[in-house]
Order: C-alpha cells, then structure tokens, then sequence
C-alpha cells in the first residue's frame, strides 16, 4: 500500500535540518532550504519547540481539487501527485492547501509540492519521521 | 576549477556612513573560505597604528565553500583584533549564522566604521538594512534575540546576533550571543561590536544552488553522514556531550578545581555530564546541517518565593561551562552552576574568561591583595551569590577595581598582583584541562591561545609522561597547521575524525574545487605564517611568554611539571615552527 509522510515525534527533533536538505538535493538536484517541501521551524525562538510543516497527504486534497489544469491529482494511497507540465503557475493550491505548506518556488513560479518519496525520513537520525498508511478515513 | 578561480562575494558594511557595498573576488579561492579568507581580508584592512577597539579596525566573519552543503560543516568564523590581549582575534560559532550567510550569499562580510547611535544590520541577498538600535541598547542578548525576531524574516532560518550589556560598556572578554546558544565567545568580539555600535546583525537568505555532480555529491554526504550517526566516532557528542569530561579528567587528576588549587574536585560526581543530564537535560539541538545534536539543552528550576513558586529557563551547558562556572569556582552542585551560566549569557560574557577571573580574585581577596570594600560582594569558592553580583559589576564597573577586571585578568593581575596564580596563557585565560605540558605549551603558543588551537590536552592524553620532547612538538605544529583547513572549510572540530584528507578533497571535488596534491598541506602552512605574522605585528612576541606558578606546582595527569622541560619545550616549537 501506497504511504505517506507522517510527522512522529516532533518533540525528539533536533533541528539539524538534514530532512530539508535531504528533500531539495533528492527531489530538485539543488542545495536549498526554500525549495524543501518539508520545513522545520522555531515556533519562536529556540528555547520554543520545534514545528514541522509536511504534507498532511490528505486522502482527498484540497489542493487537487482547486488546481483548474488537473496538474495536481489525487494519489492513491494519499497526497497527490504533480505534473509539472500541465501547471501554470496559478496558484490555486497554495490558497487551497489547509496546512499552508504548499508555497510556490520564486526560481520557476511552480509550486514545491511533497511527492511521498520518504528521503526526509531517511536521513533523520532521531527517527521523527516516517512514511506510514495515510490515516483513518483514508482511501 | 582550481581553487584561485572561485569567485567569492563580500559582503562591506561600513557604519561611519551605514552602507554596504559588494566585492566580488576572484583572487581569493585559494583561501577557500572561513579563518583562511577571514585572515586574509583582515590582513589587508587592520591598522597597526590603531587599537583594537578604533572604529577602523575590521571585523571578518566568513563562512567556507562547504559549509551546510555536508554534515558537520557548520561553524562561521570571525577574525578581529581582540580587546582583551590586543592580539590577534579569532572566535567560531555554530548554529544558524553560516546556513544564513550561505543562503544569502555571502562568503564574508567585512565590518568597518562606528555608526554614531546603536544600530542593528539585517543581511539579505544584495540588500542590506540598517534598524536604529537606541532601544536596543542595554537590553540582555535574550530580550534583544525576542524583538529582532519579531521584526526579521525567515522564522527558524535566519541568524540573529547580538551583543548584551558586556559588549556595549567595552568589557575585553564580551562575546557575541549567536541564535540563542552559541557564542563567538572568546577573545573579546562582543567588545568590538559595542565600539561600534553594532547591536546586532540579523541573516536570512532564500537562495538556492545546483549541484554540480549530483552523483558524486550524494555519495560523499552519505558516507559522512552514515559516518556521523552509525558510527561510534561522535556518539560522545551526541550521549553525553563534552560535559562527559567532567568525570573523565577528574579521573585522570587534570580538572582544574578551585583556581587551580587542586586537579581534582571531591564534587565532580555533581556536576559531571551524567548528574547534568539524569537531572536536568529536557533535549539536544544541532547546528543546522549537522545530525549529530551535541547542544545539550537543560532545565535551570528555581524557587523565587516561598510555596510553590517557581520559575524556569532551558540554558546550554557543555564542558567548558562546568568547568570555568563550576569547578574551578568551587561549585559542586548544578543549580550553582546553571545561575552563572544564566547570568554569563544574559550579559554577553565569555564564560571561561569570567569563570577565570573570579576564580582569581577570590584568591586574591583571600590573600589581602584585593580590598573587600571596593570589591563590595563576597567572594568565596563554592558560593554563587558573590560571583553572580560580582559580573554585574565587572559589566556595571562602579569602581577602578571593576573596570579593571572589566579588562580582563592579565590586566587586573599586573595592577592588583597575584600573576602566579592568574591562570593566563598568552594573555588569553584558560580552559579546562589540566592535562600537562603540552596543554600548556600548546595553549600559549596557539594563535589564539586555546584549546581549539593544537589539541594540546590530546597530545598528553596520547604520549602520557614519558613523551618525546620533539614529537609532542612536531605534533601541536603539525596539529595546528591542519586545523587551519579545517577551520577555512568551517568543519566543526567535533567532526575533525570523520573529515580527512581525503574526505575533505572528495568533498570540495563534488563542487568543482581541484584540491588535489600538496594544495591543503601548503595551505594550512600559508595560514599558520600569515596569523604569526599579523600577530608579531600586533606585538606578541613567543619569546617572552609567561607560564603561571601555579600550573606547574598543582599536579597534571603527567604529575608535577618542570619549568625547565616548558622552557626546553618552548624554544624547540619556536625554532621549529619558525615564528
Ligand atoms: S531530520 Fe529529523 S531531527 Fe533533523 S530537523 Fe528534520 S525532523 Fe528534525
């Protein structure tokens, strides 16, 4: 069965940011932090926790039913699955996004979306996340 | 690409007139970055007619072509003319300040001028802000850190660093607080900054790089990452961290105790790394770019009233925390310890420093050479509350007393006296390892004076008491020539054992950086001869290099030490290093 990325225990995270790095040098073949699908945060400060805004891989996306072009589709399993070529840059997904992680990239007004690949968990060393079964009420 | 062919961008603020201006430098490459350029680009600005805190003279921090591209490649450095020996100034931090320059990027920046009102820098790609800081001024470095937050952008990205009150009053050993808990903390840059009316300086930057040889570089960060977390070889930072030494150089008779007094604290066991950590430790955080999590994040509870009324602060604590803070204080119980860590921190004081001084006057209050009324608190080993009020007055300095101490110790042990047992080495105060002779020699010869120079604890830890004159020094040159590149890639020395020679050329190789035969050992050298010779410049001279009483009649882990084999040993590293 497909999975999904699910955050698991945030508290354990060290801020080290390998997962960001992980995403962007995997999925883009660039050295950035912007560009990262997932972002790990401050919720104000580091004597605050940490926060992670990941795709929740929702079982039916909003984002996907907001995108006019179909270039966001449902996938099965949960999250959706993006086809550069058919987006034009409108923007749609991010307004429609309930969890705001999805931004568009300044370098090519495309939207950075989460393709599921599960790089980020790898290169976690304290194992906070993990790509598991897209939750109750999940297709 | 051959190193020399790099074109580095640097960043010039100038406060005289708040502006900034980017150079960019093709001749620089073969510095690679970090202390190598930082050294350089200060070299061709500083004034030896000028003193260290003159407007004019710069301040260079720079981070390296590495940095946060791999795993454990996290430090920035900065290069200055420190206040408190009126030497040569070098100091790294870690945390968010290199990932911000890199994704601002910026290789260096270069700061020059005095603004003439308190004023903070916020860094971006191409544009730079000034903010008036007159606010700011007086505020502690964590109050300050919360409104720049409120203000800059890049929420858990960006960098904000900044001085408190110890750097704006011209204390010689104020730092810079960097992201809450690193510092530049030694040698004084929190002091330049005030001279400058430098508050603080904010980064964020959202650029992004192509990599090259995508292949190639995922294959060199796997292996240094798999390295970094499946490995034993960082597990001490990660575990424990370096408070672990606590106990260790108990054991071997090399924790400097009580000013010195002893090697060894019958309290140890409650400080150590492991009662930090069973009692206190609430989490772990990294530099970003680094999965090891070696910033040991504890609890500092105390009751402010009677009943149930407490209050609470998570503070970074590490070896040399314990130790400058703790035992060489006399004081054995956390709490005692997480107070003057608070207060350090708030202040902008460099912890060892601090802990160095007081440990000091408390002997020389003992010993009559400091009178109690100007001193106006108590001071005795083991006590917090007199040091606690002691380093508001170093920063406050009501008196000629306090703003001598504000100076530092070498200043206050030639007005007050008491330089055998004023724990200096090179003008710079000392870390926390008694260990021997090459400690000591290396600590004094380093350029800047610390631990961080040439591992000397490591050397006697190796070649124990019965060691080979010319190897020890064969080996703090050599050890200290190599950290040059390390320290111009910007490696954390924590990870020096999984960055060798070889890791380090595949690295650069993956971003087109050609640094193949003998290019990081002549390196190392050019950066070894360039600081010494700033330095002598600056009017240090090996020849006349002190060592304190007292570190040769308290007992090391090699036993007692002979002046006459430090001396021997001091004449060899001269000759052979040719400073
Ligand atoms: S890799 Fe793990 S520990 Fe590091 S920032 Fe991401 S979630 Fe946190």
């Amino acid at each position: 069965m497909a999975r999904v990325l699910t955050v698991k225990h945030m508290n354990r995270c060290i801020a080290c940011y390998s997962c960001m790095l992980a995403c962007t040098r995997t999925v883009s073949g660039r050295f950035s932090l912007a560009a990262s699908a997932i972002q790990i945060r401050t919720r104000g400060g580091l004597q605050s926790k940490l926060a992670a805004d990941v795709c929740l891989g929702c079982a039916e996306p909003a984002c996907a039913a907001a995108c006019p072009p179909e270039a966001l589709r449902p996938r099965p399993g949960g999250g959706v699955r993006f086809t550069r070529a058919r987006c034009d840059g409108c923007g749609a997904c991010v307004a429609a996004c309930i969890a705001r992680v999805i931004r568009m990239d300044p370098e090519d007004d495309r939207p950075i979306v989460c393709v599921q690949c599960g790089a980020c968990a790898k290169y976690c060393p304290h194992d906070i996340l993990e790509m598991a079964a897209v939750r109750e009420g999940g297709a | 690409m051959v190193p020399e062919e790099r074109v580095l961008n640097i960043l010039h603020l100038d406060l005289d007139r708040l502006s900034w201006k980017k150079e960019t430098r093709a001749d620089l490459g073969d510095y690679l970055g970090g202390v190598g350029l930082a050294s350089k680009l200060f070299a061709e600005r500083w004034r030896p007619t000028m003193r260290p805190l003159d407007p004019e003279q710069p301040v260079v921090l720079a981070i390296g072509p590495l940095s946060t591209v791999f795993p454990l490649v996290t430090k920035t450095a900065a290069v200055f003319h420190s206040p408190l020996t009126g030497e040569w100034g070098e100091s790294y931090a870690g945390m968010r300040l290199a990932l911000a320059l890199r994704f601002a990027g910026w290789d260096a920046l270069v700061i020059t001028g005095r603004a003439a009102q308190p004023v903070y820098a916020s860094v971006a790609p191409d544009r730079v802000s000034f903010r008036d800081a007159r606010g700011l001024w007086g505020l502690s470095t964590e109050e300050t850190g919360r409104i720049l937050r409120e203000w800059e952008a890049g929420r858990g990205h960006r960098s904000i660093i900044r001085i408190g009150p110890a750097g704006e009053r011209g204390v010689a050993f104020a730092g810079v607080n960097v992201d809450t808990y690193r510092h530049f903390g030694r040698l004084g840059l929190g002091a330049v900054f005030g001279a400058k009316n430098l508050k603080a300086l904010a980064a964020y930057g959202d650029k992004n790089f192509p990599i090259p040889d995508r292949k190639a570089y995922r294959a060199v960060y796997d292996e240094v990452f798999r390295r970094a977390v499946n490995t034993g070889l960082l597990e001490k930072y990660h575990g424990l961290g370096t408070a672990g030494n606590i106990m260790v150089l108990d054991g071997l008779g090399a924790l400097p105790t009580r000013n010195l007094r002893q090697s060894r604290f019958e309290h140890a066991a409650r400080i150590s790394g492991e009662a930090f950590a069973k009692q206190t430790l609430l989490r772990k955080l990294a530099c970003p770019g680094c999965p090891v999590g070696c910033i040991h994040i504890g609890l500092y509870r105390r009751r402010f009233d009677t009943g149930h009324e407490y209050e609470s602060t998570a503070l970074a604590y590490d070896h040399e925390l314990i130790y400058a803070l703790g035992s060489l204080l006399g004081i054995g119980e956390t709490d005692g310890v997480y107070a003057l860590i608070e207060k350090v921190e708030l202040l902008g004081l460099d912890a060892i420093t601090s802990g160095v001084l007081l440990a000091w006057a408390t002997e020389a209050l003992e010993k009559g050479l400091l009178s109690a009324d100007e001193l106006e608190v108590r001071l005795a080993f083991g006590e917090p509350e007199g040091y606690l009020a002691a380093l508001d007055r170093v920063v406050g300095q009501p008196n000629d007393l306090y703003r001598t101490l504000a100076r530092g110790l070498e200043a206050a042990a030639h007005t007050y006296g008491g330089r055998d047992f004023a724990l200096t080495l090179g003008g710079h105060e000392m870390a926390g390892y008694h260990t021997g002779y090459g400690f000591l020699l290396g600590q004094a010869v380093g350029a800047r004076h610390s631990h961080l120079c040439n591992a000397g604890y490591a050397a006697d830890q190796d070649l124990g008491p019965d060691f080979d004159a010319g190897v020890l020094v064969d080996r703090l040159i050599a050890e200290e020539k190599w950290r040059q590149v390390l320290n111009s890639l910007c490696i954390c020395l924590f990870g020096r054992g999984l960055w060798d020679r070889e890791t380090v050329r595949a690295a650069l190789e993956c971003l087109g950086i050609e640094a193949g035969g003998s290019f990081l050992t002549d390196l190392g050298d050019r950066i070894f001869r360039l600081k010494n010779k700033v330095k002598r410049e600056m009017g240090f001279d090996f020849g006349t290099l002190r060592f304190p009483r007292r570190c040769l009649e308290t007992p090391t882990l090699q036993g007692r030490l002979d002046e006459a084999v430090l001396k021997d040993l001091l004449k060899r590293y001269i000759a052979k290093a040719g400073v």
